[in-house]
């Protein structure tokens, strides 16, 4: 009766790197970009148009923080009117009801906005910032507004003992899905790796939980769970597949095929400003490098797997084998996988390899870590 | 659970119908009916094009049954009262409808 739609599906827009949040696991690369070389709203609006000609259907406006532009409202005008599904990725930070009101009077569908934790100490700590109280304001403006609401938490081990309160947030809220999504290890999580992971026991009780929760709430809430990869025994298929249903544009208008792509060494990016987009999607190298099979190596070439998770992430197989090509190393058929449980060891995670029992649980952490936070662009 | 024959479905808030250049893939030039939703879309066609475009809050589910065992009269009328009933709990996991009483 209904098929689920592949190819170019989403255009995720960085409006902006520029945030009053500073999370200590943010997906922004190292290098920031500046606010002086931000593409202008009439250049964003014509993207907008050409990918929904290239057959995209929903634009996520996410930064940074996408509030942080002042165009922000003509922004998701634009993207409905190149016929896109909006969706606003969002601190919730810098707004105020009017503001809400002009977004979703400008076509907003759906907004993520995020949180840090249950609890203001550990929200504040993780975004370094003083955030949390804002977003239970928003949350409540939300109430009053016809769009689709999701909370977002990412989850490590800072946080994975509040699910319940986290769920319990969202019940008391208008959101019909919360994502549970665990930290992904590249960039400024990888930085923080070590305070981030979390046990094997927190994450057993967790997924335990979860589907218990899940079947509690269908119907009402859609409950979606990301499990951290490195616990894994396959690797996510990371994007849906390199060059196969995502496109990333930077702040100054590069287009990437995912969030780190610009950590894989040799690749080169095209900008929009330079060539139609959906010519990029197709033809350029960067989209071409690791599209299909043809770049796997073994076990990958020949696995059973290879069309449900595309050999999983190259960012994580450039960060943990050296070589982006490689099998990510988080799958449990990877050459490199002793080297994802060497790591899980030497942070006292786990003493057994994965698919054993539980592990006891490592200490908690009773100061403050020492945590690298992400600064601002200039 | 099945929903209540008498329950008013609607599209949940940021769930919309909308028409899409069809896949570039088919080479046809002809526009296709789609549900968006948050990180989902669903490509319509035939019934399942029938059964969304009633998810308005004024049809009921009985109504909805009898409109298409109207339409698709060649079938089985318990048959299609069962796929829709079916059709209307995977969009109700899916969290696309709201059903009102």
């Amino acid at each position: 009766m209904e098929n689920s739609i592949s190819n170019p599906l989403a255009l995720i827009a960085e409006l902006t790197h520029r945030c009053p949040l500073h999370c200590v696991y943010c997906s922004n690369p190292l290098e920031l970009q500046a606010r002086t070389s931000e593409l202008s709203s009439e250049v964003w609006s014509g993207i907008f148009r050409e990918a929904a000609e290239a057959g995209v259907l929903q634009a996520d406006l996410t930064g940074g923080e996408p509030l942080a532009r002042t165009d922000i409202v003509d922004l998701v005008r634009a993207a409905r009117d190149a016929g896109l599904y909006v969706n606003l990725i969002t601190s919730g930070l810098p707004m105020d009801e009017a503001r809400l009101a002009a977004l979703v009077e400008a076509g907003l569908d759906h907004i993520q906005l995020s949180f840090q934790g249950a609890r203001e100490n550990i929200a504040n700590e993780i975004s370094g910032a003083l955030s949390h109280s804002q977003k239970l304001r928003v949350l409540e403006w939300l109430k009053s507004y016809r769009v689709a609401v999701t909370l977002n938490f990412v989850i490590h081990r800072r946080n994975i003992d509040q699910l319940q309160e986290m769920l319990a947030l969202a019940e008391s809220s208008s959101a019909t899905r919360i994502e549970f999504a665990n930290v992904q290890y590249y960039g400024w999580a990888f930085a923080n790796r070590e305070n981030l992971l979390p046990t094997r026991q927190q994450l057993d009780r967790s997924v335990e939980f979860l589907n218990r929760e899940q079947e509690r709430l269908q119907g009402r809430i859609r409950v979606e769970f990301v499990v951290p990869d490195y616990y894994a025994k396959y690797p996510k298929p990371c994007m849906g597949g390199w060059g196969r249903k995502l496109m990333l544009i930077t702040p100054h208008g590069d287009a990437l095929p995912c969030h780190a792509a610009q950590v894989i060494p040799g690749l080169s990016f095209e900008n929009v400003k330079n060539r139609g987009l959906r010519e990029i999607w197709e033809q350029s190298a960067a989209f071409q490098k690791f599209r299909g099979e043809g770049w796997m190596q073994e076990p990958c070439k020949t696995c059973d797997r290879r069309g449900l998770d595309f050999g999983g992430c190259r960012c994580q197989a450039l960060l943990l084998a050296g070589d982006a090509s490689a099998t990510d190393p988080v799958c449990s058929l990877a050459p490199l996988r002793p080297k994802v449980d060497a790591i899980l060891a030497s942070l006292n995670l786990i003493s057994d390899p994965v698919g054993a029992g539980p592990a006891p649980p490592a200490p908690e952490p009773v100061t403050r870590p020492s945590w690298l936070y992400r600064p601002n662009p200039s | 659970m099945p929903p209540d024959l008498q329950s008013r479905p609607r599209l949940a808030a940021g769930c919309r119908l909308a028409e899409t250049p069809a896949s570039r893939t088919n080479g046809k030039d002809d526009r296709q009916h789609t549900l968006l939703m948050p990180e989902r879309a669903l490509r319509l066609n035939g019934p399942s094009l029938q059964i969304v475009q009633r998810c308005d809050g004024k049809h009921t589910v009985r109504q909805i049954i009898s409109d298409l065992q109207m339409i698709y009269s060649k079938a089985e009328p318990h048959k299609v009262e069962q796929d829709i009933l079916g059709y209307l709990a995977l969009l109700q996991k899916e969290r696309a409808l709201d059903f009102e009483l």
